[in-house]
């Protein structure tokens, strides 16, 4: 008994794996298919031919400009991420900090706001986006989202788990509070500030409801976005549009893969707040 | 690391570690605007797309607000009216979304705190390979519902896909529409967001389960409690924080679902399928009608907000 149950566990977790990834693979293995193996009744698990249909579609598409798509995400994510970084590390340390009028009330502003569902201010924000004359421009799927509450209540909570004694040795060599803040917490934060970053890129780069509204143009359109319209333009052709979803997926799969103890940090973080 | 953050969290409310004393602070920490100066840059963007848009909203709900119309004129509550009275225009398809969602956050939410509490326990101890399994299972989650949208319509495709075929292969019936009848499309819907989302409840139960103290566990068994006994009288109790986290927050993911069934079932069959969210979007963003469209936030918000102060009250109840 003592021995079987080992084998028992494995064999559990294996069972359960396949699950998760088995719809991946198939993703994966359609996508170098040709269309008339992926139109085959039953379908056939391996690729016979092996072809590279579904991403020469995709790659070479005027009219679905995927590879411009591509681009423009990876751009809207990593300025969206460094945006939040920048603003997010600044407010958090004057919350965690320093003594100011208002500092209380503000607080509680900005943690209320996570308790609302972003999607009931999606008509508001759509409004104040097109006065700022933002509809269908990259602006629009970078800045509004770093309003969220998030980073600041993250980081903070980081910095109050870290000694203020340190800082204190700087201020007595002189140094201002941006010198503290720049070469004494940040450095200290590094973990922290990794792991923001990464769920802020992956948070941005997989936004699907917001970038469909607010982008039209083909030519402006994230990599989600876009998805929607190949959908749309290939139906059935399912190994153009598992290229598609094949090169949504991989970046940020890389991500997971090189960057997991910080995504799974964040996320077990997020629920200690509770 | 969550050790640290917690030591963080206990101290919340109390006064922040900054310098000893206001006076000295304010000499040798920066002048007065120091403060000011460093929340300013997040100050804006909370200010023009966190807290603008709270206000904006309930305001452009009271008027009769035509995107592509320059007047807006003020209609006090009719907007929230129209969602209440039967001969309304939109009554039908409000209700109808209403319906659509309330189903599927019925359905789905039950699973996604039960299934990924059963992960949790299944990885919480250390064996080889349990950060790959962990890995694994959290996979589906990096990737957004556009693609595991995609990916979905193609694997429940009633001729084509994956799982008719692999029903077929063990007997079962090989042509059920998944994505194109009821109740086959909730199963789906719910189905695909529970394998897309059960991985990161579990590692927040995981992180949950981590911070029981192994000694109640010792005690327990020393009183010569059993696996179930320790599961319901130390596992349970210790989690209760963290469940009603995933609890509250499942409710809010599910109620707010809108890319499965935009993607997936496409509101079909018909439009049964079609949710709250997409409601609000179409009608304010497709249709122009953004005075309607605000009021069926707010009202939206409102019910969530409803819900959430529940489950506090709920939960708080039983700790007593």
């Amino acid at each position: 008994m003592s021995k079987l149950r080992p084998v028992l566990r494995y064999a559990v977790l294996l069972l359960i794996t396949a699950i998760f990834v088995t719809p991946l693979v198939w993703m994966l293995l359609t996508s170098v298919k040709t269309y008339d193996a992926a139109q085959q009744v039953p379908p056939s698990w391996l690729p016979n031919p092996f072809s590279t249909y579904g991403y020469d579609q995709i790659l070479n598409n005027t009219a679905n400009p995927v590879l411009r798509w591509f681009l423009n995400s990876m751009l809207a994510a990593t300025l969206h991420t460094l945006l939040v970084l920048v603003t997010a590390s600044m407010a958090a340390y004057a919350l965690a900090r320093m003594r100011f009028r208002g500092r209380k009330v503000l607080f509680g502003l900005i943690v209320g706001t996570l308790f609302l569902p972003p999607t009931s201010l999606i008509i508001p924000n759509f409004i104040i986006a097109e006065r700022l004359s933002w509809i269908d421009t990259l602006a629009v799927v970078i800045v509004p989202g770093a309003a969220s509450a998030f980073g600041v209540f993250f980081l903070r909570q980081f910095f109050l788990s870290i000694p203020a004694e340190l800082e204190e040795a700087a201020v007595l060599d002189g140094a201002n509070q941006w010198q503290i803040f720049r070469q004494v917490l940040l450095p200290l934060s590094k973990p922290a500030l990794a792991t923001l970053a990464v769920l802020s890129f992956l948070t941005n780069w997989n936004d699907f409801l917001w970038p469909v509204y607010v982008l039209f143009s083909p030519e402006r359109l994230t990599l989600p976005a876009g998805l929607g319209l190949l959908q749309g333009a290939y139906v059935t052709d399912y190994p153009v549009i598992m290229a598609g979803a094949m090169l949504a997926s991989v970046p940020v799969l890389i991500l997971f893969v090189f960057a997991q103890r910080h995504v799974i940090q964040g996320v077990s973080r997020s629920g200690l707040k509770g | 690391m969550a050790d640290v953050i917690e030591v963080g969290a206990a101290r919340d409310g109390a006064p922040p570690p900054a310098g000893p004393t206001r006076g000295r602070g304010a000499t040798q920490r920066g002048n007065r605007a120091t403060p000011y100066l460093f929340l300013a840059p997040y100050l804006v963007l909370f200010g023009v797309f966190g807290l603008a848009p709270i206000l904006f909203g309930v305001w452009i709900s009271l008027h009769q607000w035509d995107l592509q119309l320059p007047n807006r004129p003020f209609l006090g509550l009719d907007n929230y009216q129209d969602l209440f009275s039967s001969d309304s225009a939109i009554y039908g398809d409000w209700w109808s979304s209403v319906r659509a969602t309330g189903i599927f956050t019925l359905f789905s939410v039950p699973l996604l705190v039960v299934i990924p509490l059963g992960l949790a326990l299944l990885l919480n101890r250390s064996f080889p390979g349990r950060t790959f399994f962990r890995a694994a299972f959290f996979a589906p989650y990096v990737l957004g519902v556009a693609v595991i949208g995609l990916l979905w319509r193609f694997l429940l495709d009633a001729n084509l896909g994956l799982v008719n075929r692999l029903l077929g292969a063990v007997g079962l019936p090989a042509d059920t529409p998944w994505v194109t009848d009821v109740p086959w499309a909730w199963v789906s819907l719910v189905g695909v967001t529970v394998w897309w989302t059960c991985g990161f409840n579990a590692v927040i139960y995981l992180a949950g389960l981590q911070d029981i103290p192994a000694e109640l566990y010792e005690a327990a068994k020393v009183d010569g409690a059993g696996g179930w006994d320790r599961f319901r009288n130390v596992t349970i109790p210790g989690l209760r924080p963290v469940m009603l986290f995933v609890f509250t927050t499942t409710i809010l993911a599910s109620a707010n679902v809108f890319g499965q069934a935009f993607l997936i079932t496409q509101g079909a069959p018909g439009e049964q399928t079609r949710t709250v969210v997409w409601r609000i979007v179409d009608e304010g963003l497709r249709d122009y009608d953004a005075g309607r469209a605000a009021a069926m936030s707010v009202f939206f918000a409102l019910m969530l907000a409803v819900v959430s102060v529940v489950n506090f009250r709920l939960f708080r109840y039983r700790e007593d």
